[in-house]
């Protein structure tokens, strides 16, 4: 009936936009920065890389022009909040929204027009496999690019130096100054870096899962998720990528439940996952509140035990700089 | 290394941290630096470590004059700092935190690096386990993984601020070995303290601070009286409340038991009767917050009983404690006492102690002008709180406490004020005490303390010891802030 | 303060607003159209006739409301950015009202019994925010967005379930509300002054409350030192769940708006919030938190936001162009804010 590994190879294939995203937002939070613009970001950087690939006829173009707007935005808040020291969040909301009406504007000529895509790519030899021939060998060039992203954020910021500078940057950006790590600038190349893969999650969309440009664009909402599961990633590469791919299990979940009930309108399962998604995320962060700890101590011993395992293991520390501003002292 | 300051100024503004400063500090000794807080210690030590670039003068190292610009710069050449609170990274492991900042390859080598954490460790007799995470590392030991950190980036002057402060007499024990060590081994360590006794038994020569200025430099060991009159100053300053008519009990600390996350009170006891005046005594960090916090209802005693006018008060919430007369005047003057972005006419308004509904301005007006007039603060009612100078703001933080109160705790209530205004609002408080208020307030200035208190509490690492004020004089008072008759 | 620092704070912001037209201009040219001839319909979308007057009239109101309600959030230092979310529970909770008393009470008294319902249930909605943040450690931001999907999902789900029109249920909404129980306007001018006055009487009202009573002192004492407010004995959960339940019930008023409004289409339908919650913040960030500039301000973006809508019909341009000039607007005031207080603090050392 249904075969498992089809199903997951299609989640894996309409995972990069949020993966990159998540991903992308992982590293620039990691340095204490909020990127709130992800949503409307995702819109902008999603129509700039189809108009390149479709005037260049260059996909790869296509991606790198898509690279270079999430980077100019990603730049404008970082400019915004640590050189102008103004509030992050205002300015990531305002381009959130500006982001989101420039695409709709400059996309008018865009609509429904035909355009180059990522070409389907299994790898020789190994696409028929079984099981994991599918999932892992029998995809675009993009779905294994996301795949390598995830190994190698994780790499970077788990068994590089820089990478471990990064890490203590958010969590304590006075620490990280003592130790050599010049915090404006580092915090200004992870914003970039992490605003050029939110382009490249756009791109992923305009060119690979769903080609082309439409209104209204099927990747709405997508980036405020991004960050929620940021947040549920525990800003943690592999946690964050399980996160994006659980939303997009949820997603497909719901068009193949849609089939098997027809009767129940499309629109109600193309909203559940968000709702989902957020519920998930409190369940998370229940684990911090400190009324969660009184409530525990009423339940008998074993029961507690196991809840605190759960929570702890689920619990999720923010890098403590996150949106502050750093002056040297 | 041999290490020479000479001519160091630095000022902040109208404050001159450090006036002139000229020390030198031979290789391989254990060199104290002594003083009270402000007088210039850190800023000195700061200036060293490369965080601060002094206004004038000019360090040597090694007899090699050096820029030092930051303070990463200030390790690669030798000179390497210990905070009181170590600046590391409680969410990462004890090994990364070792590894963080080390001029590493692009790959880090884990294994390699545990490997010589745990021999440097190891020479110095500290048990640390790499693969620990830091939040659950005492405070001690945190700053044995820093010593053994800098040491492994080879640092070769190592300054310690105020290390003793948080740890236990064990750690304490272990870290004066593991300095003599140090030194046995070429390196030159400074010992920046203001606890006497402490740098009298570990240093071989000391340089004692006061109000930015080298006031003396002697060989260990030295008779405490000379130590004291160095850090002091020689005022000869004796008690002169006695004999004060006192009233009812106003707050009675019963076997109160009270701690955070650095030092613990124990069992202290205490009775406070109305229109008494009650300094407390102590360098930074030695108890005296937090016993005061807990007073004002803001920090709960973990055993015994809080009394308001035989009213008990044991944990119940700061809001209690407002409503049953106890006024509390915070230190951070703009953190925690005044709100930036509003005027002084706001700040009146705020504490209106019968608010209706909509805001009395004109009566908020009035308020604002008379307190104006009665603690001489310069500024407008329409000024902005951020825009007064810092005596001023202590002025208004006094003159926005309630009229009537039955205690007012205050944390450095004349500190950054002029002889003259500080004789002036001490000329109000008497006028309240005499009403019946009880004061409690904590002061560095030993003359403040001795003139304008009744009894003093001196707090020493927790301890706490009660001292009549009257007869007392400066030179005894500094000796048990230092530490003197606490074993 | 002297004269000279005000006027560079006039002039940085006219600059801005010169700027974002010229942005604006430009994106016009790359897209191949007049500048002049797209601003021009844009205002004659606005104001060319006495119908479009009137819908930019109706636009005008739920902004007034949000923007009150925000004014409100923001002194006390939140982003209520689940405002979106309270305009829905606003509407929902209308709509279901108006059901269920459709054929029982006189319009009138259905109509003001529909608003209450709505300010309940936007203002349950922002408390809801604003407990999840207080009480469940969660960020005021993501507690607030995660309650707006929520909102937009439960619509989807009354609209095509339980509420779906008799025959065919589709997203265009719920069945529509007979006139009766339309706001009253006037002859040829489509416009109901209930709705405009509420939104001016909650701005002078929120304005009023703010600087005026002892409420809107403490609430703007915790915006500005939370630790200051808290030991000058201020509640802080209190004041801070009241600021929350005051902006969505605004909000939620907003949501009846939307659906009683004499422009409205007058049933519930998904993304009822058409935006406005959000448009709010950008106003109220515009003004800098100022109520008297934010009744003007409010009133050009509605000019803006409807005007825009011409181009959609008219040449094929997306009326998001409104929500560009908008955006640019207040990115260039935050960018312009900047700069002047770097160069004053560069000033004073």
């Amino acid at each position: 009936m249904l075969d498992i590994s089809i199903l997951i190879a299609s989640v894996l294939a309409s995972s990069p936009p949020i993966l990159f995203a998540v991903l992308g937002e992982t590293i620039t939070e990691k340095a204490g920065v909020i990127n709130l613009s992800l949503d409307g970001s995702l819109l902008l950087t999603a129509l700039v890389g189809f108009v390149v690939a479709l005037h260049t006829g260059s996909v790869l173009l296509g991606f790198c022009g898509a690279m270079a707007v999430g980077a100019l935005i990603a730049w404008m808040i970082a400019f915004v909040s640590l050189t102008l020291h103004q509030p992050q969040v205002a300015t990531g909301f305002v381009l959130t929204l500006l982001s989101r009406d420039l695409a709709y504007v400059l996309g008018i000529p865009y609509a429904h027009v035909p355009g180059p895509q990522v070409s389907h790519t299994p790898i020789p030899g190994l696409f028929d496999l079984p099981i994991v021939g599918p999932i892992l060998f029998d995809q675009n060039p993009v779905v294994y690019l996301s795949l390598l992203a995830i190994c190698l954020v994780w790499v970077y910021m788990d068994k590089t130096r820089p990478g471990l500078n990064l890490q203590g940057l958010g969590q304590r950006p006075a620490a990280a100054f003592v130790r050599g790590v010049n915090v404006t600038v580092m915090r200004y190349v992870y914003t970039l870096v992490g605003g050029a893969l939110v382009g490249l999650g756009g791109a992923s969309f305009s060119l690979m899962v769903k080609p082309g440009w439409a209104r209204p664009y099927g990747i709405e909402g997508t980036g405020w998720i991004a960050l929620a599961i940021v947040i549920f990633g525990g800003w943690q590469p592999i946690r964050a990528a399980l996160g994006a791919y659980f939303f997009v299990a949820l997603q497909t979940a719901a068009s193949l439940l849609q089939s098997v009930m027809p009767n129940i309108p499309t629109q109600l399962f193309s909203t559940l996952p968000f709702p989902l998604m957020i519920l998930t995320l409190l369940l998370v962060t229940l684990g911090n509140a400190e009324w969660t700890n009184r409530v525990l101590n009423y339940l008998p011993e074993s029961m507690r035990r196991f809840l605190i395992r759960t929570l702890k293991a689920l619990k999720t520390v923010p890098p403590a700089s996150l949106g502050t501003i750093f002056r040297k002292e | 290394m041999k290490v020479e300051l000479r001519g160091i100024s630095k000022h902040f503004g109208p404050i001159r941290a450090n006036d002139g400063v000229t020390l030198s500090i031979e290789s391989g000794t254990l060199h104290g630096l002594l003083g009270e807080n402000g007088a210039g210690k850190s800023t000195l030590m700061k200036i060293l470590s490369g965080f601060l670039s002094p206004d004038r003068g000019e360090i040597l190292l090694d007899g090699k004059p050096i820029h030092l610009h930051s303070p990463a710069q200030s390790i690669a050449v030798g000179v390497g700092m210990l905070h009181q609170d170590p600046l590391d990274f409680s969410a990462l492991r004890v090994i990364d935190n070792f590894l963080l900042g080390s001029p590493e390859s692009w790959w880090l080598d884990r294994h390699r690096n545990r490997n010589r954490l745990i021999e440097l460790a190891s020479q110095f007799d500290f048990r640390l386990n790499p693969d620990a995470l830091l939040s659950d590392l005492s405070i001690g030991e945190r700053q044995q993984l820093e010593i053994i950190r800098l040491l492994g980036l080879g640092v070769r002057v190592l300054i310690l601020d105020e290390p003793t402060t948080a740890i236990s007499s064990q750690q304490k024990e272990k870290l004066f070995e593991t300095l003599r060590r140090l030194t046995e081994q070429g390196k030159t360590v400074i010992f920046v303290s203001h606890k006497l006794e402490e740098v009298r038994s570990l240093c071989s020569k000391v340089s004692v601070m006061a109000h930015g200025k080298i006031t003396g430099e002697v060989p260990m060991p030295l008779p405490t009286e000379e130590l004291v009159q160095m850090m002091f100053g020689q005022a000869v300053m004796v008690g002169k409340r006695c004999a004060v008519p006192l009233g009812d009990p106003v707050l009675e600390l019963e076997n109160v038991t009270v701690s955070d996350w650095r030092l613990e009170v124990k069992s202290l006891s205490l009775e406070v009767r109305a229109g008494e005046v009650i300094g407390l005594a102590g360098l930074e960090g030695s108890g005296q917050h937090l016993v005061l916090k807990s007073c004002a209802g803001l920090q709960r005693p973990s055993v015994g009983h809080i009394r308001i006018a035989t009213q008990e008060m044991t944990g119940r919430p700061y809001r209690d404690f407002t409503k049953a007369g106890v006024a509390y005047m915070p230190a951070g003057r703009l953190e925690e006492g005044l709100i930036a972005g509003m005027t002084l006419i706001e700040h009146a308004a705020l504490i209106d102690e019968n608010p209706r509904f909509f805001v009395d301005w004109a009566f908020a007006a009035k308020t604002a002008a008379q307190r104006i007039e009665a603690y001489n603060i310069k500024g407008q009612p329409g000024t902005l709180v951020e825009e007064l100078s810092g005596g001023n703001q202590q002025r208004t933080l006094l003159a926005l406490l309630p009229s009537q109160s039955r205690l007012l705790l205050m944390e450095h209530p004349t500190r950054g004020l002029d002889m003259e205004s500080t004789e002036y609002i001490w000329k109000l408080l008497l006028n309240r005490t005499q009403q019946g208020t009880a004061i409690l307030f904590i002061s560095s200035d030993l003359d403040e303390l001795l003139d304008r208190s009744d009894r003093i509490l001196i707090f020493f690492e927790g301890k706490v010891r009660m001292m009549e004020t009257c007869g007392t004089n400066l030179l005894q008072l500094g000796e048990s802030i230092g530490g003197k008759g606490f074993e | 303060m002297n004269n000279w620092e005000i006027h560079p704070s006039l002039v940085l912001r006219v600059f801005a607003i010169l700027l974002a037209l010229v942005f604006s201009a430009f994106i016009l040219l790359i897209l191949g159209t007049s500048p002049l001839d797209a601003f021009a319909l844009i205002l004659s979308g606005a104001f060319g006739s006495l119908a479009k007057l009137a819908y930019v009239m109706t636009a005008w109101a739920p902004l007034l409301l949000c923007s009150a309600g925000l004014l409100v959030t923001f002194a006390a230092g939140v982003w209520n950015i689940g405002i979106e979310g309270q305009i829905i529970m606003g509407a929902v909770f209308a709509t279901g009202l108006l059901q269920l008393l459709q054929d029982s009470l006189s319009p009138a008294a259905i109509l003001v019994l529909a608003a209450f319902a709505g300010l309940m249930g936007g203002a349950l909605w922002g408390i809801l925010a604003g407990a999840l943040k207080l009480y469940g450690n969660v960020n005021e931001i993501f507690g607030g967005l995660g309650l707006n999907f929520i909102a937009g999902s439960l619509t989807v789900y009354l609209v095509l379930g339980p509420w779906k029109r008799p025959g065919i249920g589709s997203t265009s909404g719920t069945q529509p509300f007979p006139p009766s129980l339309w706001l009253p306007a006037f002859n040829g001018f489509q416009v109901s002054p209930i709705e405009v006055l509420l939104g001016l009487v909650a701005m002078s009202l929120v304005a009023l409350a703010l600087r005026g009573t002892h409420f809107g002192l403490k609430l703007r004492a915790i915006g500005k030192n939370l630790r200051a407010a808290f030991l000058k004995g201020i509640p802080l959960n209190q004041y801070m769940l009241l600021a929350f339940g005051l902006c969505g019930g605004l909000a939620g008023l907003a949501g009846w708006v939307l659906v009683v409004g004499t422009s409205a289409r007058h049933n519930l339908f998904p993304l009822i919030s058409s935006g406005y919650g959000f448009l709010a913040i950008l106003v109220v960030l515009l003004t800098n938190l100022s109520a008297l500039w934010s009744v003007p301000i409010s009133f050009f973006f509605a000019v803006i936001s409807m005007g825009s809508l011409q181009l959609a019909l008219q040449r094929q341009l997306d009326s998001s162009l409104g929500g560009v000039i908008q955006g640019m607007l207040v990115l260039l005031v935050l960018v312009a804010k900047g700069f002047q207080s770097r160069t004053l603090s560069r000033r004073e050392r």
